[in-house]
């Protein structure tokens, strides 16, 4: 029997993730990890909101953080997509983007130090090449017409805004908002490096055993992200963004000499510093490539094609828990809560949870990385299969889910699925810095040790290969005439 | 004063000629009405003239009308006179227009019956109505030649004429695709009719009749 394209595609993505899984290590090596989720679960049910005070103010840096990186991301990001025409533009866009917000604080702080600085730019840096891309793609779906019948004389500024701007501005404000969302992620996952925000406070608390104050920060982060509609306002925004730079903190005060002596000795590979010529640079850069890089990548591979099927099939298994054929007035409620509790959770902080509850191995980063990026998937699969209008005698059931349902919506799904594999390559690669062999742990121990050009060497390596699964993905996208609008959901 | 001549102009549809080879030269005063069944090449006509002579004070008036539908009816008329200002003032017009600028475009949109939606977003309007606004934007905006493409299609009656007359009269010279032959016998000065892409008839208004011109459909 010929097997069509989509299934040949699928069958050999979950034959290349079972091969993989024979390889990985997926052991529990906690003593008893479900008495810790139990002491989670109960964290979360009896929250500990005593220490308001720093509770508040991680909240209040979280966001601000968040506000600041976003804002700059965006205005950036506006210029880019202006020149976006130009290849050198949209290669620096691809380049900036494929560097992961905590590798530029992993950067910034080994020259700025723990400033507000790093962590503004931590995320104003990756969020500008990815607002230039999804910009450019939004200036460019609108109806040229405008631009057309404008006097011809007209300023190109005056042009722009009025004939193209304008048409895109309802897209660009909702892109926009959707961002500040990730960015409330991210900015709460740069406390895991010593930021002021959300994650600093989790990390502390589960140090010390406080599974109470764990549970009121998780609470007091999901009630934040679930309320964003409500507080986040166009005509307060301006109002934010002048407020939130000072809201910031003060930090530790720059040393400039730190910051010159980074960028003109730090990170100049060894041997050019030294002065021993090329032949030795190449046996230095070989060196790390084989001992390092190498294993880094495979594991960093290994884990990625194992949790993007991990992803396909949670999300597949949950979507039609907001689906209006499965579910009633109720039922779809309550897993419309349960996706957005899955999906708010970053993964980093998911995955730094569950390898204090089970101890290292790459279980905790596969299941991290299948329920935030499963919520995701099966959010957005189920909106769709609402739009499915059925016959009125159409099955029900498991029928319904495998006849009427399933292939319909199995497109939409791997066209999703791809849009997530660099996105869950880039978060693999990064929760190395907790302590998986992935790119990220090597990148975290060259740090380490103060071996800045070897980190910096690892992170190229890292945003090439990230570059490399973007065009793969998008390769087979067209292969399988796979297409999902513009804007996919991308962090 | 600004020269309108085409000299054996054609258009081209990937390898088919579509329009032409035509020559057509519109003097000062002129109100052409290009005439003729749909795809005889009315719109391609009237954007080849477009392209030819955008370097000189023209104005466009397209079927599609061009209309930016997320800014209000006062902004998309404002837009036609973008070249007359620096950026700056632009820009703070979106914020909060002059009201020098207001009190024009209002009277502008009186005319065209259309006063009180000035503030209302265009996506929000009708059809006649986003015409109309389009007309207000080619009055406002002014120059040596209006080419508009359909421009009362939506509009009947009285209102079809009004707008007709508003639009002829504010430009020195102006070509108009028409399908209504009254309205392009009543308000045109010329009247030129194509047929497969070539003109077919080219004759002062006042010596035709709508009877006459019925031959060409």
């Amino acid at each position: 029997m010929m097997l069509r394209a989509t299934t040949r595609v699928t069958l050999g993505f979950i034959l290349l993730a079972l091969v993989c899984l024979a390889l990985g290590d997926f052991e529990i090596s906690a003593h008893d990890p479900w008495r810790s989720v139990g002491q989670l679960l109960l964290g979360l049910v009896q929250p500990d909101f005593s220490s308001v005070d720093s509770l508040g103010q991680a909240l209040l840096r979280t966001v601000a953080f968040a506000f600041v990186g976003v804002g700059l991301g965006a205005g950036a990001g506006m210029l880019l997509a202006l020149c976006f025409h130009r290849w050198w533009v949209r290669t620096f866009s691809a380049f900036i983007r494929a560097i992961h917000e905590l590798f530029w604080a992993l950067i910034f702080l080994q020259s700025f130090g723990l400033h507000p600085v790093t962590g503004v730019l931590a995320i104003a840096i990756p969020y500008a090449g990815i607002f230039a891309k999804v910009y450019a793609e939004i200036l460019d779906e609108t109806d040229p017409l405008p631009l057309d019948v404008l006097p011809r004389r007209a300023g190109r500024l005056s042009k722009l805004v009025y004939a193209r701007i304008s048409q895109a501005w309802p897209h660009l404000v909702s892109y926009t908002a959707y961002r500040l969302e990730c960015g409330l992620r991210s900015s709460a996952v740069l406390g895991f490096v010593g930021m002021p925000t959300i994650g600093y406070h989790l990390m502390a608390a589960f140090a010390q055993g406080h599974y109470s104050t764990v549970g009121a920060l998780l609470l007091l982060f999901y009630l934040l992200i679930g309320t964003l509609r409500w507080w986040v306002r166009p005509r307060l925004l301006p109002i934010y963004l002048l407020v939130a730079p000072f809201l910031l903190g003060t930090g530790l005060p720059i040393m400039w000499s730190n910051v010159t002596r980074f960028f003109s000795e730090d990170i100049v590979p060894a041997p050019l510093k030294r002065g021993e010529g090329l032949p030795a640079l190449w046996e230095w850069f070989a060196q790390l490539f084989v001992n390092q890089a190498l294993p880094g990548i495979l594991n960093t591979l290994l884990l990625t094609q194992i949790a993007l099927v991990a992803t396909g099939v949670l999300a597949l298994a949950l979507f039609p828990v907001i689906s209006r054929h499965f579910t009633n007035r109720a039922s779809g409620a309550a897993g419309h809560v349960g996706l957005v509790i899955m999906r708010s959770t970053p993964e980093y902080m998911l995955a730094f949870i569950l390898l204090q509850l089970w101890g290292p191995s790459m279980l905790p980063a596969v299941v991290a990385l299948a329920l935030h990026n499963g919520g995701i998937i099966a959010h957005l699969v189920g909106r769709r299969s609402n739009e499915i209008k059925l016959r009125q005698d159409a099955p029900h059931g498991i029928d319904r889910y495998a006849f009427e349902m399933l292939p319909r919506l199995y497109g939409p799904f791997l066209a999703l699925a791809f849009y997530r594999w660099e996105i869950i390559m880039r978060e693999t690669a990064i929760l190395g810095i907790l302590g998986i062999a992935t790119l990220g742990f090597y990148v975290d121990s060259a740090i380490q040790e103060i071996r800045f050009d070897r980190a910096m060497v690892l992170i190229l390596i890292t945003a090439l290969i990230n570059i490399g699964v973007d065009v793969l993905a998008r390769r087979l996208r067209g292969y399988l005439r796979l297409r999902h609008g513009i804007n996919p959901q991308q962090c | 004063m600004s020269d309108f001549v085409l000299k054996d102009a054609e258009a081209h549809y990937g390898a088919t000629r579509v329009l032409g080879p035509l020559s057509m030269r519109i003097a000062a005063g002129e109100r052409v009405a290009l005439i003729g069944k749909s795809g005889a090449g009315k719109s391609t006509l009237l954007s080849l003239m477009f392209d030819r002579w955008r370097a000189q004070n023209v104005a466009l008036m397209p079927q599609a009308l061009g209309l930016v539908d997320t800014l209000s009816v006062f902004h998309n008329v404002y837009m036609g006179r973008l070249d007359r200002h620096r950026w700056w003032r632009n820009l703070a017009t979106l914020a909060r227009p002059w009201r020098r600028d207001i009190d024009e475009i209002k009277a502008l949109l009186d005319e065209v019956g259309i006063g009180e939606k000035c503030w209302t977003p265009c996506g929000e309007l009708s059809g006649g109505q986003r015409q109309r606004v389009a007309a207000a934007r080619v009055l406002y905006q002014q120059g040596d030649l209006l080419l508009a493409d359909e421009p009362v299609s939506a509009l009947d009656g009285p209102q079809a004429g009004h707008v007709m007359a508003k639009l002829t009269e504010g430009y020195p010279r102006s070509v108009l695709a028409m399908h209504d032959l009254e309205l392009a016998l009543a308000f045109c000065t010329r009247i030129v009719g194509l047929k497969d892409g070539a003109i077919v008839l080219d004759a002062p208004s006042e010596t035709l009749s709508s009877a006459a011109l019925q031959d060409l459909y």
